[in-house]
């Protein structure tokens, strides 16, 4: 038996890297400090030997991927979606095969902070590593998420109850706001709760603003919260000596979506005028945040990019996997390490059953239920080494404690991309 | 074997100065004169042409953590400027942030084949090193910023020094970085409460420490270390009006300590009349000149658009209040910051025209080509395909007085640049873009076409616009094959990531332990980047 | 007869961790058909905890089995997944984002 430390745990953006995983006969017999929603990650790895399938059928890895290469090949409008709980290595081949191949390539940004990067577009992001927030916040806001659900080590690794160099009392070293439509198991935290009316982000945050400049707001209350309320959560924001918000789905999911988020990232913006302040989004899959940074790096764009005109394009809405899937623009599909059939709507996710799908994922997932060629990888963090991104775009290298028995995502889609038939008179060109 | 024959060779290093000389090439190295064999050997014909070593770049953003969000932050940036894919050439975008594979690419294209990436915070190294490796064709390495180090100015503080050597060692390795970067030393501390530093003994608010004292220790360290480079300084008060006097007090400050500083066009000014700065250049050449211990590079203004990222944090917050626009900051913990601000120089701005000029007054009035070097800090000033551009003003005095008279009046009033008609020669250039880079990085093996340099060479056809003549060489060999011919790409094979592994003693380990525990939100056991992360790479001597 | 809410999705811990089991796995279906709603409005409606009601929006219905929570009147919430995605129409106002969050239901008892 051994035990492996330092362990990092992939479930979600806090990439918590303090996990411990005893290994016996090359199975993982115990996990030390891990979340509930983590322990899934090691108990429940999915590392045994397994062939890919084509329709249901058991074949070696060549014929797997020469039947993707085909279909991919073949398609006029191919979608690379996904990403998310892949490594660099993964991702960065994903996007190889999405430029060689001319493909739409999106992640799961797109329903998920998607939103968050638009509004980065627009405004910028005044931000800080997780650590500055430990060591320094004595205010922390948390907007439209719900870390008790979705993050549930954030509290006492980072934020409200972390003990850091100039918040040694930890929870009592600061003041927690919570703005939500409804409580919470993270509102349950707070020092305050603002409870706002569905879909009134927007005018909330606008009228922060307004207060934060010492404008007066001609009304008593703004979705659902009282002025006076507003009035006192402004100068609190404006006289703490650092402070951090947290946003998350409850901005980028609801009416508005890109624009709330700006209109927090132009407030959080404002606020340092009168102290220091920071906002940082709650980025959800493990590795989502990597898979911002990748695409970024190769296309510099970080999701709905097409490659079809043989350069990269930037196109939310147009590029953004659920309207091609629901507009039927997509005629083959890869998904890698993410199940839009589960998290898509109905439209986008039936579309996925209706034309050639190829699925690179370790475990089970709806998505593969209906794909036409499954590849079962191998799990960056579990049997495989590769580099993940924290949610405050760390990146931080995955420990394999398990031995392998399956090709990983980088190998399936490079031998893809090396099975296309333009690829070979390509690379003469190179070497 | 591989020959460029009958070139007119300009090697300064080796002192040649146009001469026409055929340069032999194999396994990657300039091959010596009595090891020659051309039996069977492929040849280039360079008869008239103009041959130098591969081009030098000392400091350029182009990867990593702060550049990636510069991408992200700008689509309008890329939309314009895209590359198709062609062959097995990745496609790409971006003209102030140009995507890894497409800025590898443009470097080749004109002529360069070493480029360091001037500032990479140690948490997140590791991110740079993953862009490196989409980085094709040129050798590369990274500066690792340490002017606001909590371990350090602890160490400082305390007066243990022989611990701060330990610890810059151990992080060198760790981050596998090239060299000691020091950023607005004390400044982006402050700026996390909300302040900054403007004297050189101003206190560094929760460390009682100085920016003296930080530049001091550092380079005290970096000559104990025997670090192939020096550090490389941006300096206090980056874009004030009193940069000018802080940096020549830095200068002295130094010591004769020998030290690289950086961008020195953005760090040369005085105040002027309202808002207006003015060029500080003749006291800080002044400075220069008689301080044999130090080299800079200018950071030269080039008209146009730009994409201003440093870790000065307090920086880019006034820039950003001042310009109103977009705004990007991130606070590193216990290490640094730093943050990104769009811009766009114009000749009809009275301030971006000082900032033209003050450049050019720096490459005219310093004396020495070889601690001067030619640099835009990209993408900070200037986009570095426009290098050629620079090359250009310095070469051609009345290109330079033409482009002068362009410039918004108020900055034509009583400047200097006018009248300093000194012209770069060849030789001037070869110096300031590649040998003199070279030797101050401490690269033996670059910047010159010496037996056993590395065969990185580029072959020019002269022509009258200097300009011209540099934006597109017609032959560029990397490691001694061809990768351009008529400035464009024939072959992209990847370079390797050049980074330094100083020793230390390893007692250092257990007190960075504890400052991990204490300080930090991720397990030292992680923090390091192995070198199987790294693909091809160097260890650059050390020399102590 | 159906009474209009506004519907949220979103995570769970009981959905995360059901995920683990495997989409297809009871934990995960009985995590995922769940709706939360507050005890006036299931008084509104006349249900009781564990009923079933059905939930229908202009992309589709489904199933759920009601659970009491601290909501706002009006307000729905059921966890992300295949079961809420039911509901969810495709469209995105031009962002990638569909409406998980804010998108008017018709309740009625199953």
């Amino acid at each position: 038996m051994s035990t492996h430390e330092h362990v990092t745990c992939t479930f979600c953006g806090c990439l918590c890297d303090d996990i411990s995983v005893e290994v016996e006969d090359g199975h993982i017999a115990a996990v030390k400090r891990v979340c509930a929603n983590g322990r899934g990650v090691f108990a429940e790895h999915c590392s045994d030997a397994r062939r890919p399938t084509v329709e249901g059928r058991e074949v070696d890895l060549e014929e797997a991927i020469a039947e993707a290469a085909r279909i991919l090949d073949q398609a006029d409008s191919p979608l690379i979606y996904g990403l998310s709980s892949s490594a660099t290595e993964g991702q960065r081949k994903a996007v190889e095969l999405a430029d060689v191949l001319g493909a739409v390539v999106d992640t799961t940004s797109s329903v998920c902070h998607g939103p968050t990067g638009l509004a980065l577009q627009e405004i910028g992001e005044p931000s800080c590593t997780l650590g500055e927030v430990r060591n320094r916040a004595d205010l922390i806001l948390f907007w439209g998420c719900n870390p008790s659900a979705s993050h549930v080590r954030h509290f006492g690794r980072y934020s409200v109850t972390a003990k850091g160099t100039l918040t040694p009392r930890g929870r009592q070293d600061r003041t927690v706001y919570v703005v939500d439509v409804r409580p919470t198991g993270t509102s349950k935290t707070a020092d305050h709760f603002l409870q706002l009316r569905v879909g009134s982000d927007y005018e909330v945050l606008s009228t922060l603003r307004l207060l934060v400049r010492g404008e007066s707001v001609p009304a008593e209350e703004v979705g659902g919260v009282s002025v006076a309320e507003l009035s006192e959560l402004a100068e609190r924001m404006k006289s703490c000596r650092f402070g951090v918000a947290f946003m998350g789905m409850g901005l980028t999911m609801s009416a508005g979506r890109n624009v709330n988020v700006a209109e927090l990232f132009s407030l959080v913006a404002e606020l340092n005028d009168h102290t220091r302040f920071s906002v940082i989004p709650m980025r959800g899959h493990g590795n989502v945040a990597g898979s911002d940074q990748v695409l970024t790096w190769l296309s510099g764009y970080p999701f709905a990019v097409s490659y079809a005109r043989g350069y990269p394009q930037f196109g939310p809405g147009e590029f953004t996997a659920v309207d091609m899937l629901a507009r039927g623009e997509a005629d083959a599909a890869l998904i890698l390490a993410s199940d839009p059939v589960a998290h898509f709507p109905r439209a986008a996710a039936e579309r996925l059953a209706a034309i050639p799908t190829i699925v690179l994922d370790p475990c089970e997932n709806l998505t593969a239920g209906v794909a036409r060629v499954v590849f079962p990888t191998a799990t960056y963090g579990v049997d495989a080494v590769g580099t993940a991104y924290r949610m405050d775009n760390v990146a931080i290298r995955l420990r394999a404690v398990v031995p392998t028995e399956r090709p990983t995502d980088e190998q399936v889609l490079e031998g893809i991309i090396q099975a296309l038939p333009e690829r070979a008179a390509q690379l003469e060109a190179v070497t | 074997m591989r020959g460029i024959l009958g070139g007119r060779v300009y090697d300064p290093a080796n002192g040649i100065d146009g001469e026409v000389r055929d340069i032999w090439m194999r396994d990657g190295r300039i091959v010596p004169a009595d090891e020659i064999d051309p039996e069977g050997a492929e040849t280039f014909d360079a008869t008239g042409l103009v041959v130098m070593p591969g081009g030098v770049d000392i400091h350029s953003h182009i990867v990593g953590a702060k550049v990636n969000v510069g991408r992200k932050l700008r689509p309008e940036d890329h939309r314009g400027s895209e590359r198709k894919r062609k062959g097995g050439y990745w496609s790409g975008s971006g003209y102030t942030v140009p995507t890894t594979h497409l800025t590898g690419y443009l470097y080749a294209e004109m002529g360069y084949t070493t480029v360091m990436e001037a500032a990479t915070a140690p948490l997140v190294a590791r991110h740079t090193h993953e862009e490196f490796a989409d980085l094709p064709v040129v050798d590369k390495g990274a500066f690792i910023t340490m002017g606001n180090n909590h371990f350090l100015m602890r160490a400082i503080k305390e007066g243990r020094r022989e611990e701060a050597r330990d610890y810059v060692a151990w992080l060198l390795r760790a981050t596998k970085g090239y060299a000691i970067k020091i950023v607005n030393p004390g400044g982006v501390e402050n700026w996390k409460w909300g302040g900054n530093v403007e004297e050189l003994d101003d206190e560094v608010i929760g460390f009682e420490v100085t920016p003296r004292q930080i530049l001091e220790t550092l380079g005290w360290i970096n000559d104990e270390l025997g670090l192939p480079h020096v550090p490389h300084i941006h300096g206090i008060n980056l874009g004030r009006g009193r940069s000018g006097r802080t940096t020549v007090e830095s200068i002295r400050a130094l010591n004769g300590r020998r030290a690289h500083l950086c961008h020195l066009q953005f760090l040369s000014y005085k105040a002027g009349a309202g808002a207006m700065h003015l060029s500080d250049a003749v006291s800080v050449a002044e400075a220069v000149n008689t301080a044999p211990n130090l080299t800079v590079d200018v950071g030269q203004l080039v008209f146009g658009p730009a994409t201003t990222m440093t870790s000065d944090g307090p920086l880019q917050h006034n820039l950003h209040n001042t310009m109103g626009g977009r705004w990007v900051n991130d606070d590193v913990e216990s290490e640094t910051g730093g943050g990104i601000v769009p811009v766009s120089y114009e000749p009809t701005n009275p301030i971006n025209s000082v900032m033209w000029l003050t450049g050019l007054e720096l490459f005219l009035l310093i004396d020495d080509p070889w601690r001067v070097y030619l640099t835009t800090d990209h993408p900070n000033a200037g986009v570095f395909v426009h290098y050629p551009q620079v090359i250009k003003l310095l070469m051609d005095s009345a290109y330079r007085a033409e482009t002068f008279e362009g410039i918004h009046r108020r900055a034509r009033k009583g400047a200097l640049l006018p009248e300093l008609k000194r012209e770069y020669s060849l030789y001037d250039i070869a110096i300031v873009t590649r040998a003199g880079p070279a030797r101050s990085l401490g690269l033996s093996r670059k910047g010159h076409l010496g037996p056993g340099a590395d065969a990185d060479v580029t072959v020019y056809e002269e022509k009258e616009d200097k300009e011209e003549m540099f934006a597109r060489p017609r032959y560029v060999f990397k490691d001694g094959g061809l990768v351009v011919r008529d400035g464009e790409l024939v072959a992209a094979p990847q370079g390797r990531t050049l980074h330094v592994a100083p020793s230390f003693d390893s007692a250092i380990e257990e007190r960075i332990r504890e400052h991990f525990r204490e300080a930090y939100t991720v397990s030292f056991e992680n923090y390091s980047v192995s070198e199987e992360e790294l693909g091809r790479n160097e260890t650059v001597p050390c020399d102590a | 007869m159906s009474v209009e809410f506004q519907l949220i999705t979103g995570r769970t811990r009981e959905q995360a961790i059901g995920l683990h089991k495997g989409k297809s796995s009871q934990p995960y279906r009985d995590a995922t058909h769940v709706v939360e709603m507050s005890g006036q409005d299931m008084s509104q409606i006349g249900i009781d905890e564990g009923a079933r009601v059905r939930l229908r929006t202009p992309a589709g219905s489904g199933e759920f089995v009601v659970r009491e929570a601290d909501l706002p009147t009006g307000l729905l919430f059921v966890p992300m997944g295949a079961a809420a995605n039911d509901l969810i129409g495709a469209d995105t106002a031009g962002t990638g984002m569909p409406s998980f969050k804010g998108q008017p239901v018709e309740v009625e008892p199953a």
